[in-house]
């Protein structure tokens, strides 16, 4: 039964966006001009394209985030055998976080966490 | 005492012997479907209301009063104005992701819902990787909240798009490590498994110190996710207008409006259901006379009491807190809260090898 749940909460989702803007295509007035279509720029006319390419620094923050949430997958097995395993698991644990965060220590050292 | 089970059985069994499995199964999708919108709908409805009244109160002012009494129709006629606004196109957006994005983001919200366990049986899905599965499935709106911003060709909204995927995917690793340290002591991440464990207490309480670390980390991170309160880079009114949903109109978006605050509540409910015990209610060890009384309330109670007092908090944070620079933003997370979080990790798993938890 729960597979279907899934596929019902999806639907149910879909059917409400949907359902909505088809409801508001026909009920609300459709009135185009070329000022209302323009993107809005606070009214100056806009200037040079907008998709260009985006200052690095995000680029970077997505790359650290990357390796850190991979990590944090592997983690999520270890978490739920934690109590069971015990001793053994704890050790292995503080080896990974060990290389996890001499891994933060080094991106903090190349001054990857600094904005500019 | 009280147990859905029971009741959902009932129905599924009244359903599968008068109709064919087909049909049975059809009916009972259109069911856990209208159920899951009435519910969808109303809440949305009266967060907004929540947070209009409660802003008001911050500001001293009276808030919304005039449709209905003290105002409590005003986000319905909201609604109904915002169905019969024109859907503005602009000329040189990208239509199809432009369409597009109020579906992913709305999906995403709604499809985290149903794992949320309100009260015993009343779970739409019971998953055993349950966590796991609402930090997956709510991290996909950031991707509908990308491409509003980038498809809509307005350069307010691709600043407000990237801002927002670079904090939500940097406060994803503080929520995931937060929850992370409470599954370590539960031992499990089906949802309702996590409740069971809280049965004498709940973790916040059991956990000592490191559980309340993880749990203030929790509530910063997630605030910080749903791109609310000091936080709010992405559509912050006063640099970008509305950030990435400067270009929609209407319908379209209302649903982000909405979307961002049913995140709130999939937030608080999480929250609620790993720290606070869910639907379990009250106890004080030993003092039965109290905690025969407590159990009299019932679970749903108990669960949207708990969800109710943080969803007010993280209101209090956004009306309360002025806004943060993109670099305070960033260096919080990955200079403050990621280290704690991992030496709280360490911490955790020691009190549970030495078993120094309740």
């Amino acid at each position: 039964m729960e597979s279907y749940h899934l596929l019902t909460l999806f639907l149910t989702a879909v059917v409400l966006v949907g359902g909505a803007i088809i409801f508001s295509y026909y009920a609300a007035p459709y009135k185009p001009g070329t000022v209302k279509s323009e993107p809005y720029e606070c009214g100056i006319p806009t200037e040079g394209p907008t998709w260009i390419q985006f200052h690095v620094g995000y680029y970077l923050f997505a790359i650290i985030y990357l390796i850190f949430d991979v990590e944090t997958v592997f983690l999520y097995p270890w978490a739920v055998v934690m109590r069971e395993v015990g001793l053994s698991a704890f050790i292995e644990v503080l080896i990974f976080l060990t290389i996890l965060g001499l891994g933060l220590l080094y991106a903090w050292k190349k001054k990857a966490l600094i904005w500019e | 005492m009280y147990d859905f089970s029971p009741f959902i059985d009932s129905i599924n069994s009244f359903f599968t012997s008068n109709f064919s499995p087909f049909w049975a199964s059809v009916l009972l999708m259109l069911l856990l479907g209208v159920a899951i919108l009435a519910f969808y709908a109303v809440l949305g409805l009266y967060l907004v209301y929540a947070e209009r009244k409660i802003c008001a109160r911050m500001q001293n002012r009276i808030g919304p009063n005039r449709v209905g009494p003290l105002g409590l129709f005003q986000t319905i006629a909201d609604l109904i104005k915002l169905l019969l606004k024109e859907l503005i196109y602009i000329r040189n957006a990208d239509g199809f992701l432009f369409n597009i994005a109020p579906f992913i983001v709305i999906v995403a919200s709604i499809m985290a819902i149903g794992s949320i366990p309100f009260a015993k049986g009343l779970q739409a899905i019971d998953l055993n990787i349950g966590v796991l599965y609402i930090l997956a499935i709510s991290s996909m709106g950031v991707i509908g909240v990308l491409i509003a911003g980038w498809a809509s060709n307005s350069k307010y909204s691709v600043i407000g798009a990237m801002r927002s995927g670079a904090q939500v995917i940097s406060y994803e690793l503080s929520v995931g490590l937060s929850l992370l340290c409470m599954i370590v002591f539960a031992g499990s991440m089906q949802l309702s498994d996590i409740i069971t464990s809280q049965q004498d207490g709940w973790w916040l309480f059991k956990g000592h110190i490191p559980a309340f670390i993880a749990f203030v980390i929790y509530l910063i991170a997630g605030t910080a996710e749903t791109n609310r309160g000091p936080f709010d880079l992405a559509e912050a009114e006063s640099e970008l207008t509305a950030g990435f949903h400067t270009e929609y109109s209407g319908i379209k978006f209302a649903f982000f409006f909405l979307a961002e605050y049913m995140n709130m509540f999939i937030i608080a409910a999480v929250a609620t259901t790993i720290f606070l015990g869910g639907w379990l209610p009250f106890h004080i060890y030993n003092f039965t006379a109290f905690n025969t009384v407590m159990d009299y309330i019932p679970p749903v109670f108990w669960f949207f009491g708990k969800t109710a007092f943080i969803i007010y908090v993280m209101m209090w944070f956004k009306w309360t807190f002025p806004r943060l620079r993109i670099d305070q933003l960033l260096a919080l997370e990955w200079k403050y809260l990621l280290p704690i979080n991992l030496l709280n990790l360490v911490l955790i798993s020691f009190l549970t090898l030495m078993k120094w938890h309740f």
